[in-house]
């Protein structure tokens, strides 16, 4: 089947598909990030004429100029706007590790029957909207919502806290959306563990807790590691919680890149913007590129089999 | 086996308290959309009629039929490449490009949707096509065809490929071959593929947003820009009812697929 016309298609029209839709628009991001505003549509200059042949193209190079990366670097606005993004990642990150370790730990020693409807579980709010989940907090979060009225019938607080609009609720609604984009490469790699060496660790005089640290753990660093990159690389340019979660004092870039696009019409600094945003997380981008792809694949297999398409497997061999 | 055996009171604990914080707001929201009151924290008795407001919300209701209409035509395109993708992924190990390939395939998965609309609009900008309706369409093909890639392939690495060999060296041509031995075994895979891609293309609002024209509001902006004015009953209907859709057709997927395993292991004799 090697070299049949059908996988011939079956590489093409994927591959033209991405290369116009997924490559080509960055090179046009990179071309406007070079640009200057203009009050004119599209609102940006130099216009790409090719009916003006090669005086055309000289004049649409000497045109182009590193402006908008010198009003990047020279605006702390923007600069804070980065450093809250990074901020709000690693804290993010951090936390759902700490809050999804224990929850993957206790998945992956669940008995066998029921692993498969708690994985099930943990998969389907990964179904349901995004914009809902979030949505569903404002609910829970607002001045008399129902977290201020279950903190106040447990006498933890005495007056409605605000919650909204303030870093707590971004973590939270952070928290809450990416926590299966955690559980799930953490329990694939718990899973695959062989218990025989907890075993030969007790066996051995070796406390559960420290059996713990100097087994578990470490044997569990791919699926740490891969689960930090699913939720730090896309927190990383998130939009939609800070946004309807949070305050407006320091914005993450994500939204500064937006209000520079939609409010400011700036075309040429959000490309900007963004070109940096992908630099900053190519490095991170290629590391998950490289190691842990595969662990996505477990990810939404799930509907066929009850299983994580790659752990179904591995049970499979197993049987 | 002995740690398997017993199942602990802090595992116990960590799930339950896991499961407890993914549902509670979503059985929060859902229980609210059927509250009578106005104001969302205060209880005032079952009632249906935010259910009634939102059918003669018109804008709603059509945001809603673009939405369905973006997610069928998106997810069906995104299934064709994304298979089309997965058998060049899984099946030839060696063509020029391959590495930028499955670099394409991989990178959207955790690009940062503002990044991803952006380029994508300014492309449409670039070579002057108009925005509307079908470069949303266009948007969420690029983005769901990688997940669906993903699906596929995991499904085609772990099968059988000596039925696919078996029916090639008795002459099968190669077409006839992958619709009756190939595209019957990863089926389950597919269809799970398809799903999941009209699932992200019903829930996206950033690559929407960017890529959206005159007339094309999808159920995610409209909710977005209501939501952005304060909490509204309205809105906890608008999302029960999707949470329903999503659930349901889950539900009925997952027992479709499973029947359909089964026929087609018991007709091509094989053990899935």
């Amino acid at each position: 089947m090697e070299k049949s016309w059908l996988n011939r298609v079956a590489i093409l029209a994927p591959y033209a598909w991405l290369v116009a839709f997924f490559l080509a628009p960055f090179l046009v991001v990179v071309k406007i990030s070079l640009s200057q505003t203009a009050i004119a549509q599209p609102p940006y200059l130099p216009v790409f004429d090719p009916a003006a042949g090669w005086e055309g193209l000289r004049e649409f190079f000497a045109a182009l100029s590193p402006d908008s990366y010198v009003s990047i670097a020279g605006d702390s606005l923007y600069l804070w706007s980065y450093l809250k993004s990074l901020m709000v990642a690693t804290f993010s990150t951090l936390i759902l590790l700490v809050l999804g370790y224990p929850v993957a730990y206790a998945l992956a020693r669940a008995p066998r029957r029921l692993q498969g409807v708690l994985v099930l579980l943990v998969v389907l709010p990964f179904w349901t909207s995004f914009l809902i989940r979030v949505y569903a907090w404002i609910n829970i979060l607002q001045h008399d919502g129902l977290l201020n009225q279950a903190l106040i019938a447990l006498r933890i607080l005495d007056a409605p806290v605000s919650w909204l609009a303030t870093d707590s609720a971004v973590y939270i609604g952070i928290v809450y959306s990416y926590f299966p984009f955690m559980v799930l490469p953490l329990y694939a790699a718990l899973e695959k563990m062989d218990e025989t060496l907890l075993e030969a660790a007790s066996d051995l005089g070796c406390p559960p807790w420290r059996a713990f640290l100097t087994v578990t753990v470490p044997l569990s660093v791919p699926g740490i590691l891969a689960g930090s990159l699913l939720c730090f690389i896309p927190i990383m340019g998130e939009f939609v919680i800070p946004d309807l979660l949070g305050s407006s004092s320091t914005a993450m870039i994500g939204q500064t890149l937006w209000l520079e696009f939609f409010g400011n019409r700036d075309w040429p600094v959000a490309s900007a913007l963004a070109v940096v945003l992908l630099v900053i997380l190519l490095t991170p981008i290629l590391i998950y590129r490289q190691r842990e792809a595969r662990v996505l694949e477990s990810m939404p297999g799930k509907v066929e089999t009850g299983f994580p398409s790659g752990i179904a497997t591995k049970k499979e061999q197993r049987a | 086996m002995t740690t398997r055996g017993r199942f602990s009171l802090v595992n116990l604990t960590a799930l339950t308290l896991g499961l407890a914080f993914l549902y509670l707001p979503i059985a929060i929201l859902v229980i609210n959309s059927f509250n009578d009151s106005r104001l969302v924290t205060v209880w005032g008795g079952w009632s249906l009629r935010w259910y009634r407001a939102l059918m003669n919300d018109e804008a709603m209701l059509e945001a809603a039929s673009v939405s369905f209409r973006v997610a069928f035509l998106s997810a069906t395109a995104a299934t064709v490449l994304g298979t089309l993708a997965a058998l060049a992924l899984a099946r030839v190990a060696r063509f020029r490009g391959r590495l930028l390939f499955s670099g394409m395939i991989y990178a959207p998965l955790v690009m940062p949707e503002v990044i991803t609309g952006l380029s994508l609009l300014l492309l449409f900008v670039a070579v002057a096509i108009d925005r509307g309706f079908w470069t949303i369409v266009i948007a969420h093909t690029t983005l769901t065809l990688c997940f669906v890639a993903v699906v596929v392939q995991a499904r085609l690495v772990t099968f059988d490929r000596s039925l696919e060999e078996a029916a090639l060296d008795l002459g099968c041509p190669p077409l006839r071959t992958f619709l009756t031995v190939t595209l019957p075994l990863i089926w389950p895979a597919v269809a799970s593929g398809w799903m999941l891609a009209f699932a992200l293309s019903l829930d996206d609002l950033v690559l929407a947003s960017f890529v959206t024209g005159p007339g094309a509001t999808t159920l995610p902006i409209r909710i977005y820009s209501e939501v952005r004015l304060g909490v509204k009953p309205e809105i906890n209907a608008v999302c029960t009812i999707m949470i329903a859709v999503v659930a349901s057709v889950l539900v009925a997927a997952s027992l479709m697929t499973k029947r359909r395993q089964t026929r087609a292991a018991a007709a091509l004799g094989a053990r899935l």
